[in-house]
């Protein structure tokens, strides 16, 4: 049975590192899909991971942190918006600034206000989240199979994990059964129709990337108040381009998305796991390969080798009325 | 409540210095299908534009079922009971058509509420107005005709009064379009009230029981249809204008130089847009090609010139096929003596952020007079451009001048030194007077006629009818991708504008 | 375009417009430094004093200068062809390789003025290679070359990790970087120059590898304004229909545009490499390819704005090396949110000035306005 209970234990790790992707990922989903590119969610995430950790170590409540969190994404994300959509600028070139100036003000305002080297105050556990078991799962423990899987994988986790699968369906839904969505995915393929139907395409959009930095937000608060006790400078890592790859490799799906996010949760969750050690026959492989997969699968997609990656028709394109 | 569905008193809309509608007054009376008919510019898609809300008015008034209105925006048209058919679709194409239909319509934040009713009322207009589609089907599968239906089906499901159809048959086969009027007298009998606007005066005769003929900007008649007659209004589109005459010799016609044949062009949403075509242009004539835009003139100058693949066809030049349906390469074909003044010149003929002189070079910048080995030779491109300033009156004369500071008179000059000073063997124009003004006009009608007298095979396509009549040793009607009629440039103006119309030599019945 | 496009005279374009969103940018940052309880009076003058106040200072600030006109000369010439090439990060860091090799080969039987022929070959071989398939899906599939080149930064760094620590390292060493070169693979300092202008830059790194990229720049500039190809590239760039007009192989340009920009970035890597540590290590590269890209910006694309530039961000660099020190409060990290600022409102909000500048214009110059010729189109 040790080879069940190592993947047990891999797939914990999978779950636990795919949640920040996953988030991440559905922010993007709804910022793209209404037609505004974001490269920018990295800095997003990494800002409301600042902001999270920041709050809560003041408040010492993992809540406030939460909010604090949303509301600096949010915050970044209508920079974006407005240098995108108001401004009508290169969506690229926007998302690229706002990841720099959350990778510095992070470090800046961390050193200056807590005097720890860029992070912040490690947080006690009044202060952050912590994991949540669900009813029976020591009961069921040592039941041979099924129970270890609801008491280890199932259960045990940070309540944000669960909100992050569970915004998976919900996303869907919205996307697929209201009629924001509706009027959200038309604005990304063709904003002359919503537009000639007599809704605000600018609105729209504003609405998109606000979610966009909602989502972000949570997954930021993710990092520091549940997988960190804290913020630490550059926490992100990489995660948001991780995210906008498999957003991308999910080809802007939402299941796809989930799915991609737990691909490359799983890849990352084996590159820790086969450090040092060698798979049969091929040997060991170099971490730093497990880690690049996630972008070299990127780009493989990309250049249509797995079907065709086609991103929402009016995206990255500013609206101007024709005519 | 008033008979008048919608009364326009004295609209007036002005982009910059441009008068896009001026003074327009028109009455359209409720329950009847009111034709606007002119040519591209005359302003009519501004005129419906302002009427939908996409643009505001400078001044006048709108009156609506009597009452008087402010339409400030698309949903206030929408609510007004206005609803607009666009010339190019507004679906999202991955839609399904029930999506597109209720979009802006949905009835609440949860679709699956409104969509049992929005399927219903859907089958209902679909019943009434013989307007069948499959309301699952997604828009990019249809076929351009019953995309068309959906369009007309979302104003419809809006509680559409009042229908504006924007040059709804420029996509449509013939049977597409006929099954289009029998929806639209239809929807009359209904009580609806249409509003077509088109260049076509077939359609026109065909169903409309009124008629406003608009000519640059200005509304200049209305006249009943059972009234009128094409020829009548065939020439108030097309008006008695000035002729700029040019002083022209008899022309001296060679050889063959340009032999386009059975040329047929598919633009990219699949719809023919040059069908069949096949003509000559000899060595010391000017071929003329008169037309409204949009039926095929620039996709078949954009296939001659090799940047445009054509589907079908041959096109030869000076006893040499061009490999129109493969790999023609404009570079090639420039080495070749085609020269090709595109409609376009902003985006296509010119590089606006350029100097004047890079403009000189562009298309003929592997020259090697222009060129040191791999580097430009900037004396020698600055020369050259000052020389064809001189030669053409560029003003102001400063070959290092961003080329976006010409005026438009002189940005065509560029152009056309450029290309006429190659020494050219065929040379295609399209559009050369297009927002030129009247000086410039006369001057490039002149080289025009000079290059003709040099030997050279000149094919030359405008949108004004009395640029064609004063240049053209030869004139051809395009309408609707074909070549309708042949006539020499001294027939009359009605007669060539009921060929533009599409009243072709065989009668109403072609198409 | 879509925002008001009054026609400016050229310096009014490029030259007040820039300065006003540097301007901003610098407020803002000013802001930021408010927000920490600091003055941005004293953390100016320190920044200026820092970097220009003594020898070394100015030493330090010419050596980072040095970084950025490759960088920013890398993202220029893919602007110039409408491409937005952010790898520069990841080529110059791959291009690691084609500096370390030649020196490893030849450093103990050559001297510098041998090794730095293959070594600049090299650099901008590797760089351009690690443009090049970017580069081609872009041109030949569609691929947005914005994401690739994202993508391969992350793959370069994975990469050079693995190679630095797996196959570069000596054995024996702890340290991820490779051996220190001998004196063939040290380019000399440049300190004697400075000295000749009465400065002396004591143990700053300013070395010759600065001379490479005044040179890059001169060439950036022949080829894009004096060469056919440099003319295909700018047509591509402002007007794809013109250049499918001028029968200009679209596809091709890409391709080459982006070998060459890929290239100008692998240059970067001789200047830390083998002008100032003689050995790689990990990430040397520090950012500079990010750097490029609000040094392109910034100077418009042109190599005379990039190397001002490049300066000012060296200012920054080094200055900030200073205000760090007496400032604690304010780190390096300040010069990554003015960098970030500048790319902000000198790239994407670069016309939200536009209309209020042109408004005082034409104000100021009321007195004589030709008439405006009506145009139809």
């Amino acid at each position: 049975m040790e080879f069940f209970d190592t993947l047990i234990v891999l797939l914990q790790s999978t779950v636990r590192l795919s949640v920040p992707l996953i988030l991440a990922a559905l922010a993007g989903l709804m910022s793209e899909r209404a037609g505004i590119f974001d490269i920018g969610l990295e800095g997003k995430m990494l800002g409301a991971a600042f902001g999270g950790g920041a709050v809560a170590a003041v408040t010492q409540s993992a809540w406030l942190g939460l909010g604090a969190a949303v509301l600096v994404s949010v915050g970044l994300a209508l920079v974006h918006a407005f240098a995108s959509i108001t401004q009508r600028g290169n969506q690229i070139v926007s998302g690229v600034a706002i990841n720099f100036i959350a990778a510095g003000a992070t470090v800046i305002l961390g050193q200056a206000w807590f005097r720890q080297g860029g992070r912040t105050p490690p947080l006690s556990s009044d202060a952050r989240f912590t994991t949540v078991d669900l009813p029976f799962a020591e009961a069921v423990a040592d039941v041979p199979i099924l129970g270890s899987i609801y008491s280890n994988l199932l259960s045990g986790h940070y309540i944000l994990t669960y909100v992050a699968f569970l915004m998976v369906p919900f996303i869907w839904w919205v996307l697929f059964r209201t009629r924001f969505g509706l009027r959200l995915r038309a604005v990304g393929e063709n904003p002359g129709a919503v537009d000639t139907a007599g809704i605000s395409v600018i609105w729209m959009r504003y609405r998109a990337v606000i979610c966009c930095g909602i989502l972000c937000g949570v997954a930021g608060a993710y990092l520091s108040l549940c997988m960190t006790a804290g913020f630490v400078k550059g926490m992100t890592a990489g995660k948001g381009f991780i995210a906008l790859a498999a957003l991308i490799f999910a080809k802007w799906k939402p299941v796809n998305v989930m799915l991609a996010c737990l691909l490359f949760g799983f890849l990352d969750a084996a590159a820790i796991r086969m450090q040092g050690n060698s798979l049969p026959l091929i040997g060991e492989i170099p971490s730093q390969f497990m880690q690049a997969l996630p972008y070299i699968l990127t780009v493989i997609l990309l250049a249509g080798f797995i079907g065709k990656a086609i991103p929402p028709k009016a995206g990255g394109v500013p609206y101007v009325k024709e005519r | 409540m008033s008979d008048i569905a919608i009364e326009l008193k004295g609209i007036d809309k002005s982009f910059g210095p441009v008068r896009a509608n001026h003074d327009i007054n028109m009455a359209v009376r409720k329950g009847t299908i009111h034709g606007i008919i002119g040519e591209n510019g005359a302003g009519k898609s501004t005129l419906m534009s302002i009427l939908y809300g996409f643009y505001k008015a400078d001044d006048g008034d709108i009156f609506v079922d009597g009452r008087k209105v402010e339409i400030t925006s698309s949903s206030v048209a929408i609510d007004l009971g206005i609803g607009m058919v666009h010339q190019h679709f507004m679906l999202v194409e991955n839609f399904s058509v029930l999506e597109n239909v209720m979009l802006g319509a949905e009835e609440g934040q949860i679709l699956n509420a409104g969509i049992q009713n929005a399927r219903a009322d859907l089958k209902r207009l679909e019943t009434d107005y013989g307007l069948d589609v499959d309301p699952d089907a997604i828009i990019e599968e249809l076929p351009v005709g019953i995309q068309q239906r959906v369009e007309i089906l979302k104003a419809l499901y809006r509680r559409a009064e009042i229908l504006i159809l924007d040059e709804p048959t420029g996509v449509l086969t013939p049977a597409e379009a006929d099954h289009l009027f029998r929806i639209l007298r239809q929807l009359k009998d209904q009580g609806k009230t249409i509003i077509l606007i088109t260049h076509k005066l077939r359609e026109i005769m065909a169903i409309t029981d009124e008629v406003s003929v608009m000519r640059r900007g200005e509304m200049v008649a209305t006249r009943t249809t059972s009234e009128t007659s094409v020829e009548e209004l065939a020439e108030l589109m097309v008006g008695r204008r000035v002729l700029l005459r040019v002083e022209k010799g008899a022309a001296n016609p060679g050889e063959v130089m340009l032999s386009v044949e059975n040329l047929s062009v598919r633009d990219s949403r699949g719809v023919d847009m040059v069908k069949n075509v096949s003509l000559d242009v000899r060595a010391g004539e000017i071929v003329g090609i008169a037309g409204v835009a949009g039926n095929g003139q620039s996709e078949l100058l954009q296939a001659i010139s090799g940047i445009r693949r054509a589907k079908t066809g041959r096109v030869i030049l000076d006893g040499e096929p061009i490999h129109v349906t493969g790999e023609a390469d404009p570079n090639s074909l420039r080495h070749r003596g085609l020269a090709h003044v595109p409609e376009d010149r902003h985006h296509m003929g010119l590089v606006l952020a350029f100097e004047e002189a890079e403009n000189t070079i562009l298309g003929y910048h592997d020259d090697p007079k222009y060129l040191n080995g791999i580097f430009l030779n900037i004396d020698a491109i600055r020369a050259d451009a000052a020389e064809k300033c001189e030669l053409y009156d560029i003003r102001p004369p400063n070959v290092r001048l961003k080329t976006a500071n010409f005026s438009g008179g002189n940005q065509q000059k560029i152009v056309l030194a450029r290309e006429m000073e190659r020494d050219p063997k065929v040379i295609i124009i399209g559009q050369p007077t297009r927002g030129v003004d009247v000086g410039a006009i006369e001057f490039i009608h002149k080289r025009i006629i000079e290059m003709r007298d040099a030997g050279k095979a000149v094919l030359l396509v405008s949108v004004e009818l009395d640029e064609i009549r004063s240049l053209s040793d030869r004139v051809l009607v395009m309408f609707d991708g074909k070549i309708v009629g042949e006539r020499s440039p001294d027939a009359s103006e009605g007669e060539l504008g009921l060929l533009m119309a599409g009243i072709s030599d065989q009668g109403e019945a072609a198409q | 375009m879509s925002a008001p496009y009054a026609k400016l005279p050229g310096w009014v374009d490029y030259g007040v417009i820039p300065l006003v969103n540097l301007i901003v940018a610098f407020l803002v940052a000013g802001l930021v430094v408010l927000l920490v309880g600091q003055s941005p009076i004293r953390a100016a003058s320190l920044l200026i004093e820092g970097a220009f106040g003594y020898g070394e200072g100015i030493g330090f600030t010419l050596f980072y200068a040095t970084n950025f006109i490759f960088t920013g000369l890398a993202v220029a010439i893919a602007f110039h062809c409408g491409l937005f090439n952010i790898g520069g990060e990841g080529q110059a860091y791959v291009a690691g390789l084609g500096v370390v090799l030649p020196c490893l080969w030849l450093d103990a039987t050559m001297p510098w003025y041998v090794t730095i022929i293959a070594v600049v070959f090299g650099s901008s071989l590797m760089g351009a290679l690690w443009a090049l398939i970017p580069g081609y899906l872009q041109a030949k599939r569609g691929s947005h070359v914005v994401i690739t080149t994202i993508m391969f930064n992350f793959i370069a760094s994975s990469l050079m990790v693995y190679l630095l620590v797996d196959v570069l390292k000596p054995a024996g060493s702890m340290a991820p970087e490779t051996r220190t070169f001998l004196e063939g693979g040290q380019l000399p300092k440049l300190g004697w120059l400075m000295n000749i202008l009465g400065l002396d830059i004591g143990g700053a790194p300013f070395n010759l590898s600065f001379f490479i990229a005044l040179i890059a720049s001169f060439i950036v500039w022949v080829v894009v304004w004096r060469t056919r190809l440099g003319y295909q590239i700018r047509t591509m760039g402002f007007s794809p229909t013109a250049a499918r007009y001028a029968g200009m192989k679209e596809a091709r340009i890409i391709v080459i545009t982006m070998m060459i920009s890929g290239a100008l970035a692998g240059m970067m890597a001789i200047n830390p490499i083998m002008g100032d540590q003689h050995r790689m290590q990990l990430d040397f590269v520090g950012g500079a390819g990010f750097v490029g890209i609000a040094v392109a910006l910034m100077g418009r694309s042109h190599p005379v704005g990039i190397i001002p530039a490049a300066i000012l961000f060296g200012v920054l660099y080094q200055g900030g090396a200073e205000i760090s020190f007496e400032m604690p409060e304010i780190s390096r990290d300040m010069i990554v949110i003015i960098q970030g600022l500048v790319i902000l409102f000198a790239g994407a909000m670069e016309h939200m000035f536009r209309p209020a500048i042109a408004r005082l214009f034409t104000t100021l110059t009321a007195a004589s306005k030709p008439p405006q010729t009506a145009e139809t189109e």
